[in-house]
């Protein structure tokens, strides 16, 4: 890549920082560069978020239907499987299983909601329903 | 408040950037690009049965903490390296290293900085940082990957150091104690080489080195009959993300690897490393060439000549372009 191949397409990073890359100067020397960039990359990385956002919506939508508890909304919405939020927690991933069922979820004990609540950062109350607007969720999750 | 007098350079990756920032703050010279090529980054393996999101997993650098490793080693470089069970614990042993005005480097998760661009907040465990100072409650880092200094809260620090998941970091520290007055740059540089020459030649299976490329090269024809058209796009987005995503200066660390066989022709006192850089870049263009191709499949925007054929021949040929010059370093590096 010469120097002035260097992409400056923004996209993923909104903010204007920049990012390093490798390029070749006109006397073939390689030189560091910033890119804010590049158009394939924004791509790919949009394709990525689709992906967790229609999980997002479509686990809402079977809590809504009470298919699902809301625990399963939040760990898909923090891009979390079973696996993972087991481990967070140091519940089971048997257990967390459970959990997901809307009537087991219902019955929990406040120590167990609490403790997913904390992962999550949210309020025992809130862990219990599901926001009316997801389109709030962005910063919804993004940390203070 | 604490700030130790750290000079941040940001870097294209975190491993590479966070070695030689550390290096360079007890007075080694050492570039991103030595210390990816001294430190043997440059990798490739295709390993369809490690699933990350669902998606097979595509890498194009070595294991995680392999650079730092291999760098600190062949220059003689002591280090204490520390794993925590508990949380506070690991905090307060941080703080103590800080008031000792040492910087400290700290594997952590990406999903937890605040200061990470939301788009890149993938619970991905295989991030290096170096943590250079406290004010109140905020730790002051130099994070390779971004322009200026950033802050993290210790609530988030700690829980970024205790991500949980593949990889997990538990905690892991790391800083510098002891560094000799005069380094041998060279033989470190040549042993890289050959290592990185050695993986990408002779590594068993198809999945790994030169092979695998040529391997990903045949599953890439075959997708779109196999998998249908909806998860060969998905396909093809995860292997542009692992190539391009951030930290990995581009084109799979092709050019950032062509870097430094610029900087081991003058270390080596050899022009012919400079010349298989030129071939090493050709190589990055040709990983690029593929991402354009892909992302524009991917986004529905192909041309006649946008194929999953075209992008399986130019795997191909980066597979043999590369094959090429590590069997040309090879033979310098006898």
């Amino acid at each position: 890549m010469k120097i002035d191949e260097v992409p400056q397409d923004p996209g993923i990073i909104k903010d204007g920082r920049s990012e390093i890359c490798y390029a070749v100067d006109k006397n073939g020397k390689y030189v560091l560069a910033g890119s804010k960039g590049w158009e394939p990359k924004n791509i790919a990385n949009s394709q990525a978020w689709d992906v967790i956002d229609s999980k997002v919506q479509s686990t809402a939508q079977q809590v809504r239907k009470g298919k699902k508890s809301p625990l399963a909304f939040y760990m898909v919405l923090h891009q979390m499987d079973m696996g993972l939020l087991a481990k967070y927690a140091g519940i089971s991933r048997w257990r967390v299983n459970r959990h997901l069922n809307p009537l087991i979820f219902n019955k929990l004990a406040p120590r167990i909601l609490s403790r997913y609540a904390d992962i999550f950062e949210i309020s025992v109350d809130q862990l219990k329903k599901i926001p009316d607007q997801l389109s709030t969720l962005e910063n919804a999750k993004a940390p203070k | 408040m604490i700030s130790i007098d750290f000079e941040h350079r940001q870097a294209a990756h975190c491993e590479s950037g966070v070695t030689s920032n550390l290096l360079n703050h007890h007075g080694v010279q050492i570039s991103e690009a030595l210390a990816f090529g001294a430190g043997a980054g440059l990798f490739f393996a295709y390993l369809p049965f490690v699933r990350v999101n669902g998606l097979p997993l595509t890498t194009y650098r070595c294991e995680v903490g392999g650079i730092f490793k291999r760098v600190t080693k062949g220059f003689g470089i002591r280090f204490h390296w520390l794993k925590f069970s508990s949380g506070q614990k690991a905090m307060e042993v941080l703080d103590e290293k800080l008031e000792a005005g040492i910087p400290v480097g700290c594997r952590t998760g990406g999903y937890w900085l605040p200061y990470m661009p939301s788009a890149f907040r993938f619970h991905f465990n295989m991030h290096n940082l170096v943590v250079i100072g406290k004010e109140g409650d905020d730790y002051i880092i130099s994070d390779p990957v971004f322009p200026g200094l950033e802050r993290c809260s210790r609530k988030y620090l700690m829980k970024a150091r205790f991500a949980k998941g593949v990889m997990a970091p538990k905690g892991a520290m790391y800083y510098l104690t002891d560094v000799p007055k005069n380094i041998d740059y060279s033989s470190t540089v040549k042993k890289g080489i050959k290592i990185v020459c050695n993986r990408m030649l002779k590594s068993p299976g198809p999945l790994i080195g030169v092979r695998g490329i040529h391997y990903l090269s045949k599953k890439i024809r075959q997708w779109p009959k196999k998998l249908g058209r909806e998860k060969t796009v998905l396909y093809t987005g995860q292997i542009i993300r692992m190539q391009e995503e951030l930290g990995t200066g581009g084109a799979g660390f092709r050019f950032m690897y062509a870097a430094f066989l610029q900087e081991a022709a003058g270390i080596l006192d050899d022009s012919r490393f400079f010349d298989l850089s030129k071939e090493m870049t050709d190589a990055g263009d040709l990983w690029r060439r593929f991402a354009i191709i892909g992302a524009r499949i991917i986004k529905g925007r192909a041309s006649d000549s946008d194929t999953y054929e075209k992008m399986s021949e130019l795997v191909t040929s980066c597979a043999e372009k590369e094959r090429q010059v590590y069997r040309s370093l090879l033979k310098l590096v006898r």
